[in-house]
């Protein structure tokens, strides 16, 4: 669904993504690993569009993203740090990217829900917690049932009742066989979740393996230990 | 396109210094008018405060107002939008806001003390010269990536189209004084469109006639239709030349 050749991209004399290639399907749950400024937003800001690569290309269901902008309509972001315009509400977020996306019916409000954010819709932006503003990312990632979603870091600053309720969520939409691209450093958390797993360093890809190939390679049932395993060579 | 721009302009609207602003306008505007008691002089006053005013205003406003906004506009990459679209609905939410403010505020008390041809050149001058320094904010935004840089660009060059051309003309006026310079001024005027604003004003007065024979020689040529076609033309090429070159760094830029 996802294919990206040979992607660069470099801020100033930081190589950011080094000749990064992937592919994504449908159906698969994809946690991209790595240490701190390993690329792993970068990657995804990329795919996005929000970053323009050097080189290379990424194709999304077989056409190159490049300059074109019809394909976000199918993908669900959660920012690691979800930014809004601070004069607005919650309930205006919402209502102004329904109406950006053209879209009032066919809603997933299963977060907004969940999460209790219909309680806060009055409230503005700007005195939000941390973890409320991720709420509201979340909301916005799932609400329209997009074909793809790319989460990242999507339990920081949440508590552990919220995260599990993120957590149901995104196996539920696993199980809906949508591609889910999920970037972390709580390894035990993506234990049950992932799929696939794709290990990023100093913006190279070194490795994309499926759970069970991994588990196999090095002995370890827990993928926090099977990483560990990997870093320590 | 349109959605974004009436989430921009409501917020604009909603800003409490685009209200001082008009509010300013209209006082400025009524005061000059009631001061002087022969009304061409008041709108005499009136032309060379609202050079000063708009084009600060327009181009410092807008600045602040694209940096602040940097949130809303990552927010809306990431969404299925055109980077184009929301690049040009952010000019048009910002240039409509600041000329509406202008035509509440120094429109209305132009058009009941003066309403003919010198008027209502002056109220479209307000409104050009809003966009044209909205364009360039726009530029000066999208080309720095610091915020303080970058309103520190604005600010220089706001100070570079409203005091430092005029200076460098007169010192060319002076060094090259030998020589025939009026026609070459003409061409000069285009390198600033406050200046040309002002001239064309200034000649739609009786004022013209005191401006000796550059005055002549720009009566001569800035009366004509010619002369008129030349101006708005280059007046909308310093709209069009600014919000092109921020767009194409704008498609560009890492968000």
């Amino acid at each position: 669904m996802i294919i990206a050749s040979n992607v660069s991209k470099k801020f100033g004399k930081l190589k950011a993504l080094d000749d990064v290639s992937m592919t994504c399907n449908r159906g698969e749950c994809i946690a991209l690993i790595g240490p701190n400024a390993s690329g792993k937003t970068t990657l995804i800001k990329t795919i996005l569009g929000m970053v323009v690569q050097d080189s290379g290309f990424i194709t999304f269901n077989g056409n190159n993203i490049l300059h074109s902008w019809q394909y976000r309509d199918q993908i669900g972001y959660m920012p690691q740090i979800g930014r809004y315009p601070d004069n607005m509400t919650i309930g205006q977020v919402l209502n102004m990217m329904k109406d950006i996306r053209g879209r009032n019916e066919d809603l997933d409000e299963d977060l907004i829900q969940q999460f209790g954010l219909n309680q806060l819709m009055a409230k503005r932006m700007r005195t939000l917690s941390g973890g409320t503003r991720q709420k509201v990312s979340a909301s916005l990632a799932f609400l329209f049932n997009p074909a793809v979603l790319i989460l990242d870091e999507p339990t920081a600053g949440l508590d552990p009742l919220s995260s599990e309720i993120l957590k149901e969520k995104i196996i539920r939409e696993k199980q809906k066989g949508k591609l889910i691209l999920i970037t972390s450093h709580i390894l035990s958390e993506l234990d049950d979740l992932v799929t696939q797993v794709i290990y990023m360093q100093e913006g190279k890809v070194l490795f994309h393996k499926s759970i069970e190939t991994l588990q196999q390679d090095t002995g370890e049932e827990k993928l926090n230990r099977a990483i560990a395993h990997f870093m320590r060579k | 396109m349109k959605k974004i721009i009436k989430y921009v302009m409501t917020d604009i609207l909603r800003n409490r210094i685009v209200l001082f602003y008009t509010l300013l306008l209209f006082a400025t505007a009524f005061s000059m008018f009631s001061l002087e008691d022969n009304i061409s002089k008041g709108l005499l006053s009136l032309l060379n405060i609202i050079l000063i005013i708009v084009p600060l205003v327009s181009i410092i406003f807008s600045t602040i107002y694209v940096y602040n906004s940097a949130e809303f506009i990552e927010l809306l990459v990431s969404q299925p939008l055109k980077r184009r679209s929301i690049w040009l609905s952010l000019f048009t939410g910002l240039s409509a806001s600041l000329c509406l403010a202008f035509l509440v505020g120094a429109g209305i008390p132009v058009l009941i003390y003066q309403a003919n041809a010198t008027g209502f050149l002056m109220i479209a001058m307000g409104v050009i010269l809003s966009s044209i320094f909205v364009a360039i904010a726009m530029l000066a935004a999208v080309k720095t990536r610091d915020k303080a840089k970058g309103i520190g660009a604005s600010i220089l060059l706001w100070l570079y189209f409203s005091l430092l051309f005029d200076g460098l003309v007169l010192f060319l006026l002076f060094q090259f004084a030998d020589y025939p310079l009026e026609k070459p001024m003409i061409a000069i005027t285009a390198f600033n469109p406050v200046d040309l604003g002002r001239i064309l004003i200034l000649l739609q007065m009786d004022v013209s006639a005191l401006m000796g024979y550059t005055g002549a020689i720009f009566r001569d040529f800035f009366g004509t239709y010619t002369g008129l076609v030349f101006s708005f033309t280059i007046l909308f090429t310093w709209i069009f030349v600014p919000v092109w070159l921020s767009l194409r760094k704008f498609n560009r830029k890492d968000l």
